[in-house]
């Protein structure tokens, strides 16, 4: 992941670093009020894989500043859904706009490879599709983070995650949007074991890290219950509804739960 | 050709003078809209069972000035109205382009519609035409879920040449059945697109002050899908006037008349001159001052 | 000297110059209101306060007391609700017991319009005073720059539309004190079910405080259990010091003994 795009979109003002603070304009020279063409809606996604299959998951809130859009605004899209054997989804949070144009792009993508080639589009291949979809508006970008979730050829869950300029990456799991920073270390100590020793193995440097096991289904979708709970509790631009996109060899299953709405 | 990329194409500065740049890039900034003119205020929506239910107040404003009463609901078919906030002229641009998609889609459906409208006097203006394909064309055209789309596609394309249509576009009407249930009944369909071209659809939906007002009033009306299928459409309008009055007591940039559109499987009901009724200043009586006055 | 202390306001000034932004407070993004009634008056407020996006506190606590008949609702910076109120408190009943009569709600009211009016907005305190004394129940709002209003309901902070949209449809004249409490309580729902800034509980005060008086956002029970077996986080070094050691520096009480308070408050943990 390229660090500078991994926590908020890179929007904010000046830092702490003084040598690196911009110029402050003189009151004097005329300013322009242009048009600025983000905008932030908020919510928050995460994606896991196992071993037989992945599991996407975003918020249904859709925010601007203070005020609730909606309670419904679905962040995750099954990809060539007209395909019964497309395990493809796609998970958008940043500016709704440019992550609905980006589901459609890479729908279009999906589908051309399909007509073209006859057969349906590798997890892989989609992905590195995806990666350049992104870069190809290097300098005008899709200000969202995706998660692109499905199955790889072996059958095993696929999860890769991508910065706002197509940077991208295959992980076991990703937290992405308003409340990442939140959720992220949750995962690291739950799915992959950060920081979790196992109890008399050793003692001080000795001791040994517990290692990550493949995880079930339930666990998985307990897991994530509780991580978007909890950044309900903690993050006023979380809440409303869950949806849920498990992706198995069977197929993509959508399942929807309700979330608290203050 | 010498070592200098940059003098490449250009004429000799030894021959002709150094070369003017200021011709290549205008020095003034582009002339886009960069921030909204005559404004309208809010707009508010609410779905029943049905049909859907618009409302939009009648002022057009220019900063804090009151200007003149405007169109601010515009029918586009028997099946979808458009409630507009934001700036007016951008606004009537729309209302232009849609007219002439309108007569296009017309045309093209061919299901009888476009006969009714030939057999109009021939050199009525293309407007007027216009007008009477938009009364006649039931049951052909666009349905509102295909105008949001659309109009959704305009908006993000014109943000993304940094050259936006400033408003925030409420779309009331009824949808097409989907692809693999084509004979499914109509439902209600409310969505909204903004000048970024971003979209959302909800029970009840409200534009500017009214996000802030109305839609809190609406939610307690239709907090989700389920409650709209409980509610008539006597009750969901009776939730719109109430809101309109709310507004015309708190937001400043607002008017006590207003247009009401309803759209249900009978076609568009659209009436331009309401008025905020049954208004009570009951809380003003007894107050005197601000703190300490009691006379 | 008493008062605020602004040696380091050129310094800071010059820093904020350079473009280092301000240090985050806490503030009450909030949801306020209060409503007259016969013979009295309600205020109620969220319960959440929040720091950016991130919820701060998910139940604190913005109605103040002033005195024993007069409340305070804040909403905005946090600490300044918070000491504007407990100053204007001590004053008040210093001026109750030089004046030998119970303390009336103007002269809270005109306090506070004084010190915050004096502090050009800098204080960020946005407050709904309300109260009973001797000449009856009253309500204000007093704004961070020292103006007031007097009305028979008003509504503050971010989630104020809100609450208003409530009090503009189900107002009435001459209501109940229970119908009072329940229209000030909807204003408050209001507030936290459709502005991200409040959430959370309702509280309201009539003359005494009814805390988390509605909790309509209780948190479900967890899927899982998140307690970790001991030993699963690695000691890297392990220092034991005695009580008798640690007797020189400090006075060392048994948990338990007669006149110490046990833990403080009880911390919501995992089973």
């Amino acid at each position: 992941m390229a660090a500078i795009f991994t926590g908020a979109p890179p929007n904010s003002g000046p830092g702490y670093s003084f040598t690196q603070t911009p110029a402050p304009t003189s009151a004097s020279e005329p300013r322009q009020h242009a048009f600025y063409p983000y905008t932030d809606n908020g919510g928050s996604t995460l994606g896991i894989s196992s071993s037989t299959f992945t599991i996407l998951a975003g918020d249904t809130r859709s925010t601007s500043g203070y005020n609730i859009n909606t309670r419904y605004a679905p962040k995750l899209f099954h990809i060539d859904s007209a395909d019964p054997s497309s395990r493809l989804v796609l998970s958008v949070v940043g500016f709704a706009a440019d992550g609905e144009a980006l589901a459609e792009r890479l729908d279009t993508v999906v589908k051309m490879y399909r007509y073209q080639h006859g057969k349906t589009i590798s997890v892989g291949a989609a992905a590195q599709r995806l990666s350049h979809v992104l870069y190809g508006k290097r300098f005008f970008p899709y200000y969202v983070h995706a998660i692109l979730g499905g199955l790889d050829e072996e059958g095993k869950g696929a999860l890769y995650s991508y910065d706002p300029v197509g940077s991208y990456e295959r992980e076991q799991c990703r937290a992405a949007g308003a409340a990442a920073s939140l959720i992220m270390p949750f995962l690291d100590n739950q799915v992959n074991y950060k920081n979790q020793y196992m109890a008399g193995s050793g003692v001080g440097h000795e001791l040994q890290q517990r290692d990550p096991r493949p995880l079930e289904r339930k666990e998985v979708e307990e897991l994530v219950r509780d991580a978007f709970t909890s950044a309900v509790e903690r993050h006023i631009e979380v809440g409303d509804g869950l949806q849920m996109m498990v992706i198995t060899k069977e197929g993509v299953e959508e399942v929807y739960r309700e979330l608290k709405k203050d | 050709m010498n070592h200098l990329p940059q003098a490449w194409g250009r004429p000799r500065d030894d021959i002709y003078g150094a070369y003017n740049h200021a011709h290549l890039a205008p020095s003034h900034p582009t002339t886009h809209t960069q921030s909204p003119i005559v404004t309208g205020t809010s707009v508010i929506a609410l779905k029943f069972r049905g049909g859907v239910v618009i409302a939009a107040d009648n002022l057009a404003s220019y900063g804090s000035l009151a200007l003149h009463r405007r169109e601010a609901a515009e029918k586009f078919n028997d099946k979808a109205v458009l409630g507009f906030g934001g700036d007016v002229s951008d606004m009537q641009y729309l209302d232009r382009y849609l007219n002439a998609l309108a007569i296009r889609e017309n045309y093209s459906s061919g299901s009888g519609a476009g006969e009714k409208a030939s057999s109009t006097s021939t050199d009525a203006s293309e407007e007027e035409r216009a007008e009477s394909l938009d009364n006649e064309g039931a049951g052909t055209g666009m349905a509102a879920n295909n105008l949001h789309k659309y109009l959704q596609k305009l908006l993000y394309r014109r943000r993304s040449d940094f050259n936006p249509l400033w408003n925030h576009i409420l779309i009331a009407g009824l949808s097409s059945p989907p692809p693999n249930a084509p004979d499914a009944s109509p439902q209600p369909f409310l969505k909204s697109v903004d000048l970024l071209g971003t979209a959302f659809g909800a029970p009840s939906l409200a534009t500017g002050f009214g996000a802030h007002l109305a839609q809190p009033i609406l939610r307690r009306v239709v907090p989700d899908e389920e409650a709209v299928k409980k509610i008539d459409e006597a009750t969901a309008v009776e939730a719109i006037r109430e809101c309109m009055k709310v507004l015309w007591y708190r937001d400043a940039r607002s008017l006590d008349r207003y247009s009401l559109a309803v759209v249900t499987k009978e076609g568009v009901r659209l009436s331009e001159d309401e008025r905020v009724e049954g208004q009570s200043w009951e809380f003003a009586e007894g107050i005197r001052g601000y703190g300490t006055q009691v006379v | 000297m008493p008062g605020f202390d602004f040696s380091n306001h050129n310094r800071n000034a010059a820093l904020h110059a350079q473009g280092v932004p301000l240090p985050k407070a806490t503030s009450t993004g909030t949801t306020i209101v209060g409503c007259l009634y016969d013979g009295g008056v309600v205020i109620a407020a969220d319960t959440r306060a929040t720091s950016g996006p991130i919820v701060a506190d998910k139940n604190c606590e913005k109605l103040h007391y002033i005195s024993p008949q007069i409340w305070c609702a804040g909403a905005g910076t946090a600490a300044d609700t918070e000491f504007t109120t407990a100053l204007i408190s001590s004053n008040l009943e210093l001026h109750a017991l030089s004046t030998g009569r119970a303390p009336r709600v103007v002269t809270c009211m005109t306090l506070l319009k004084q010190h915050l009016f004096r502090y050009q907005g800098h204080i960020g305190a946005y407050l709904v005073v309300a109260g009973v004394d001797p000449t009856g129940a009253h309500l204000f709002t007093v704004h961070a720059h020292g103006s007031t209003d007097k009305l028979p309901y008003v509504t503050m902070g971010s989630g104020s539309l809100a609450a208003m949209s409530v009090f503009e449809t189900s107002w009435k004249r001459s209501l109940s004190r229970d119908d009072a409490v329940k229209l000030c309580a909807d204003a408050i729902q209001a507030g936290i079910f459709n502005d991200l800034g409040s959430g959370s509980n309702v509280d309201v005060a009539k003359t005494t405080l009814m805390r988390n008086y509605i909790t309509p956002n209780v948190r479900e029970k967890k899927q899982r259990n998140y307690r970790f077996e001991r030993g699963t986080t690695a000691v890297l070094a392990e220092k034991v010091i005695k009580r008798e050691e640690i007797s020189k520096y400090v006075t060392v009480h048994e948990l338990g003994e007669e006149g110490v308070a046990g833990a403080a408050e009880k911390m919501d943990v995992d089973p």
